[in-house]
């Protein structure tokens, strides 16, 4: 009776040690999990410190208002000027360039390829478009330089061998496919019910795309509109090549230049000395072109909670 | 229940196939439909019910693969609303479909029911807003909702978008109202309303409804109609398929012993 206690007990308490030993590799992999996610965390809370902190240096010799509302951006020379707007009214115009080609079209594509092709033109479709989004900027740089250039030139004689107008136009073009693929996603989620409601009222294809899928999918939508906002704005290399680098205070897009990253990628490149405020002007470039991204991500949030699928 | 009238014909079906790609969903069906009637369709889970009913609007055209042999008549025009000839726009022009499930659209509610309206190209304001209003009225759910006509649809209970639906279907006036199990989804309160709705709406449109539920075939309809893997097994008048059916497998269903 005794041993058979003991043996039970034996049994017990190996069971124990097997619980012990799974807890242990369970918490270890716990570990290794959050190991991994903080590691993106503190890359981009390190990031934000170094902009900052590099940017408040930077603030400590400029005002924040002659910041904000010189009409020149001159870091490099000796009459220094530094006013963020030349760069940012760059950024936004060929940003905006950008997105009238690319909101359009994505959507459209989109609406073609969700609610018009067939299974096969899809299939065949949405690999190449995305394939698009494949390709390196620089050669859609290049593209925009030697190619996109001269024909507008054919149709635009005034226009510069550099100018706004062209690199965003290509910019667009590049930002296509990630609009379409994921409006697509969006609208390819909205239920069949809702479109057969929509067919049984006696409504067209075209009519139910716009007046029933579109609006259930404003949210997807909104978001590939945001993603496309962001990578306009971010974008470096087709600016840096097309679009001229010479600071430019303009609003016109037939005009050539600079925004934000290509000035930073224009000043990196050079060998400024560490610490110098032309050194740290690439900070407090860097740390503007966060914040505009981020008020454009914020804003995508809100519109998404605000128009939601309510399906 | 009007039993010594003679109906006169809505719709009539002849000698209907219908295939899913290559299998046959409905086999040679005939039936009348009457008019300003209430035709009911039971019959188990995969029967072909709803398959049927989908045929008189013409959403088998939705999707590719799906062919259909015989006939719709369509009356008083006599017109075949299965014919290749006869778009399936015109169709759902004048039938209108009530869904299983309430599938308003992402719209206020004002806009769910204009929908139909501005589909055939009415704009003008005080047409739309009186025709909402009296859709509204038919589908029992004005009082609730008039105080809110901008309110997002999809923000209804269940059983309020369900009457909604209805709503949107009764406002472009069909000749012809499908309903597909349109209590499926709803609780017992909900159910009764909508039930209460299918009778009064009878006196102005001609009622087809598939439904699993046999007191609601007995409750809400004049004609019954049983439906077993494809065929169509016995139609009548509801009071006697339901006290007397003259097919054993109708009795059977009827009585719970199958399905």
């Amino acid at each position: 009776m005794s041993a058979n206690n003991a043996s039970d007990l034996h049994q017990v308490s190996d069971r124990l040690a097997h619980n012990a030993m799974r807890h242990f590799s369970e918490r270890l992999i716990e570990a290794l999990l959050f190991a991994a996610a903080a590691v993106s965390v503190l890359t981009t809370v390190g990031i934000v410190y170094v902009l900052v902190s590099e940017s408040i240096q930077f603030f400590q010799h400029v005002s924040i208002v002659d910041f904000l509302t010189d009409t020149q951006w001159t870091p490099l020379f000796d009459d220094a000027h530094y006013g963020i707007m030349v760069l940012i009214s760059g950024t936004l115009v060929s940003s905006g360039v950008a997105l009238l080609v690319a909101i359009p079209m994505g959507t459209v594509i989109a609406i073609y390829l969700s609610e018009f092709a067939n299974g096969k033109v899809r299939e065949v479709a949405k690999p190449v478009l995305e394939l698009l989004g494949g390709i390196p900027t620089i050669v859609f740089g290049y593209f925009a330089l030697l190619i996109v250039t001269p024909l507008l030139q054919k149709v635009l004689p005034e226009l510069p061998g550099f100018s706004l107008l062209s690199a965003g136009l290509v910019m667009g073009i590049m930002i296509v496919p990630y609009i379409a693929s994921l409006s697509e996603d969006a609208m390819r989620a909205v239920p069949m019910s809702m479109r057969e409601g929509s067919y049984a009222m006696g409504a067209t294809k075209l009519y139910t795309a716009i007046h029933v899928v579109v609006p259930a999918a404003i949210s997807g939508l909104a978001a590939s509109y945001i993603l496309g906002i962001s990578r306009a704005v971010g974008e470096t290399m087709i600016l840096a090549v097309a679009a001229g680098m010479q600071p430019n205070l303009t609003w016109n897009p037939m005009e050539p230049a600079a925004t934000i990253t290509s000035y930073i990628v224009q000043v990196a490149l050079g060998d400024l000395p560490h610490g110098s405020i032309g050194y740290q002007t690439i900070f407090a470039a860097g740390l503007t072109l966060l914040l505009v991204t981020l008020a454009f991500n914020i804003a995508g949030q809100w519109l998404r909670r605000r128009y939601r699928e309510a399906y | 229940m009007q039993i010594h009238d003679t109906p006169t014909l809505k719709a009539e079906a002849r000698n209907l196939n219908f295939y899913y790609g290559e299998a046959k969903a409905l086999k040679n069906i005939n039936m009348p439909i009457y008019d300003k009637k209430v035709t009911a369709l039971i019959g188990p889970s995969g029967c072909g019910k709803s398959t049927y009913l989908r045929s008189f609007n013409r959403m088998h055209d939705l999707y590719p693969g799906n062919r259909y042999e015989g006939e719709i008549r369509f009356f008083p025009d006599n017109t075949n609303l299965l014919s290749p000839e006869v778009d399936p726009i015109e169709v759902r022009m004048r039938v209108g479909m009530v869904f299983q499930k309430p599938n308003p659209f992402p719209k206020t509610i004002y806009e769910n029911v204009a929908y139909g309206l501005r589909v055939r190209g009415e704009n003008n304001k005080r047409v739309l807003d009186d025709k909402v209003e009296h859709a509204l009225k038919g589908a029992a759910i004005w009082e609730e909702v008039k105080d809110r006509l901008q309110d997002l649809a999809p923000n209804l209970s269940g059983g309020q978008q369900q009457r909604l639906c209805i709503a949107r279907a009764l406002a472009t006036d069909p000749e012809l109202l499908l309903f597909d199990e349109p209590t499926s989804a709803l609780d017992p309160i909900a159910t009764g309303a909508i039930e209460e709705l299918v009778h009064e709406l009878k006196k102005r449109v001609t009622i087809l409804i598939v439904t699993h539920n046999m007191q609601q075939a007995a409750r809400v309809s004049d004609y019954t109609a049983y439906m077993y893997l494809g065929e169509m097994i016995e139609f009548g008048k509801t009071d006697e398929i339901f006290i007397k059916p003259q097919d054993k497998r109708t009795e059977d269903y009827i009585t719970g012993r199958m399905g």
